[in-house]
């Protein structure tokens, strides 16, 4: 199979978010937070949240050390999320787990992913949907209370 | 073993994994360090086995069950001779280096070391020479150490030599850090730890089947390595044993062939060395690995060194001319592997954009954290060179790296 990851992989729209991350920092107010670890790669980063008392994101950021897909997967997730309810928040982790695997066609499916379905060439690249759903992952446990997200 | 001049067109030729594509492209393999290819006799002493020589060995006294046993001790044969090894009995067939360490650690670890002994390692072991010593230590009591290497990737000898005290009872130290290249003065090491009455294990690698490798010369009392990484089969590899020290340690795992006789009452154990190889071990690739140290002799250790040398100065010229990327692991004594880094571009992007030029390199931090945590980096991309590797394949990474850059201009 050949697959050009220039152009489907590492879009204008990625690489963009890799050198300006938004919603890069630390959350000292948060009120859930959880690290997760890529253990094979060594990949780690922190999802801070603040959920209002009416179960809304009303920010959300994060700081770590990843690749180019993990550090634009984290940011675009920020951006999805902020303003979400909690609801909405665990809709957008199942479609986006439904897209880096594979399963969700954004092009055919029904979706809310709107910029996020740039993400949907990676099931052809299986060492690195670990970098695009890190970030989700992580936000997810917080969401749960998890302290410690890990991808094995 | 007569050895032909050495041309790396007619090397390539034996080894038919060079000849595949990637992604329509020609493949350039510069992943040795993780496993090596394997040359066309290795790929059929493994076939002929199963083709028309399959048994057990050390049971029957049927033809194949006799010819697979003499393959098979023939090639314990062949590892005594590329080691320089004093006796075959020496050479135990494990499944590759980390278990070779987990047996020392586990055998000569439970029956001799006690509370308060001190084990050193170094800060550039992988973590299969770190984890099975930790776990020695939570089990007995004993302390570990941990000798630290400079800024260029280089052990610190004195602050090694600092740690040894009389509560030193073994060491066990890489020979080639896998992800730095440093090649350590391990002959000096050992001498340094006998000097205090400590034994030494030597996690070989990534030495052995690229340099000449003399375990009598070196005195060291265990050495381990993996088939794999010879241009052998996977899941088989070896440790090298003083005869005296094997002879003293309890097995390490309980079935057949490493009992001399079983009753319900007593149970007497095998000599050296079947007492260490319990079970039925992995015929063909035993076979395999010996027909891969005969293609390493013919080759010649000296002529693997001196080619790799020679990749390692072109390789490191190229990349040193990369603005920007800087190289992790710059020991004056060096093997062919080269670790590197680039500003704001993660060594998996790397990864990914040179896959996608047919380059195969290793990314990620080599299953040495601390290494990593030294340079504080979570990760490097790594290019490790075999002999069968060439200058023009070293251009050709040079310049997807320069494609790599360009992306993420």
């Amino acid at each position: 199979m050949s697959y050009d990851s220039r152009t489907e992989l590492y879009q204008q729209v990625i690489l963009e978010h890799n050198k300006n991350p938004r919603n890069y920092r630390k959350l000292e107010h948060a009120n859930h937070t959880s690290e997760g670890y890529n253990p094979l790669c060594g990949d780690h980063l922190t999802v801070y949240l603040h959920v209002n008392k009416d179960d809304i994101i009303d920010d959300i950021t994060f700081e770590g050390d990843g690749c180019a897909i993990s550090r634009a997967s984290s940011s675009m997730m920020t951006v999805a999320l902020k303003g979400k309810t909690i609801k909405e928040a665990k809709e957008l982790f199942r479609q986006f787990h439904l897209l880096v695997t594979g399963e969700l066609n954004p092009e055919k499916d029904a979706h809310t992913l709107g910029k996020l379905s740039v993400f949907s060439g990676i099931w052809h690249f299986p060492a690195r949907v670990k970098c695009a759903s890190l970030a989700w992952h992580t936000m997810n446990g917080s969401l749960e209370n998890v302290k410690t997200v890990s991808t094995e | 073993m007569k050895q032909k001049p050495f041309n790396v067109e007619d090397i390539r030729k034996s080894f038919p994994n060079l000849k595949v594509g990637v992604h329509e492209k020609p493949l350039v393999y510069l992943d040795n360090a993780a496993t090596t290819f394997k040359p066309q006799s290795v790929i059929n002493a493994v076939a002929n086995h199963y083709k028309s020589g399959t048994s057990n060995v050390h049971r029957g006294v049927h033809t194949l069950s006799q010819q697979a046993t003499a393959a098979f001790e023939d090639a314990r044969n062949k590892v005594q001779g590329l080691l320089h090894a004093r006796k075959p009995c020496e050479i135990i067939f494990t499944k590759g280096t980390t278990e070779g360490i987990n047996l020392v650690a586990s055998s000569y670890g439970q029956a001799f070391l006690r509370k308060g002994d001190e084990i050193v390692i170094s800060e550039m072991e992988h973590h299969s020479n770190i984890v099975p010593w930790q776990m020695l230590c939570a089990a007995k009591g004993c302390i570990l150490k941990i000798a630290p290497f400079n800024d260029q990737g280089e052990l610190i000898r004195e602050e090694f030599q600092k740690l040894l005290t009389p509560k030193t009872k073994l060491v066990s130290i890489v020979y080639i850090s896998n992800s730095l290249g440093t090649i350590n003065p391990i002959k000096e090491i050992i001498a340094d730890a006998h000097k205090q009455g400590a034994i030494v294990l030597v996690d070989g690698a990534q030495t052995v089947g690229h340099l000449a490798v003399n375990v009598q010369d070196l005195d060291c009392d265990f050495l381990a390595f993996s088939g794999h990484k010879i241009f052998g089969p996977t899941g088989v590899g070896v440790l090298y044993g003083k005869e005296s020290l094997l002879d003293q340690m309890p097995p390490y795992q309980g079935g057949g062939d490493m009992i001399a006789s079983v009753t319900f009452e007593k149970t007497t154990y095998n000599v050296l060395p079947y007492k260490f190889e319990a079970g039925t071990p992995d015929v063909a690739g035993v076979i395999g690995m010996g027909a891969a140290v005969d293609y390493l002799q013919s080759i010649g250790l000296k002529n693997i060194e001196r080619y790799e040398q020679e990749l390692l100065n072109y390789g490191t010229k190229a990349l040193n001319a990369i603005s920007g990327l800087r190289l992790i692991g710059t020991a004056k004594n060096k093997t062919s592997i080269l670790s590197f880094v680039l500003p704001d571009i993660h060594p998996h992007d790397v990864g990914t954009l040179l896959d996608e030029e047919g380059i195969a390199i290793r990314t990620g931090h080599h299953c040495t954290q601390p290494v990593m945590k030294h340079f504080n980096i979570p990760a490097t991309s790594r290019a490790s060179f075999a002999f069968y590797n060439t200058s023009a394949e070293i251009d050709q990474l040079a310049q997807a790296i320069l494609k790599v850059k360009d992306v993420f201009r």
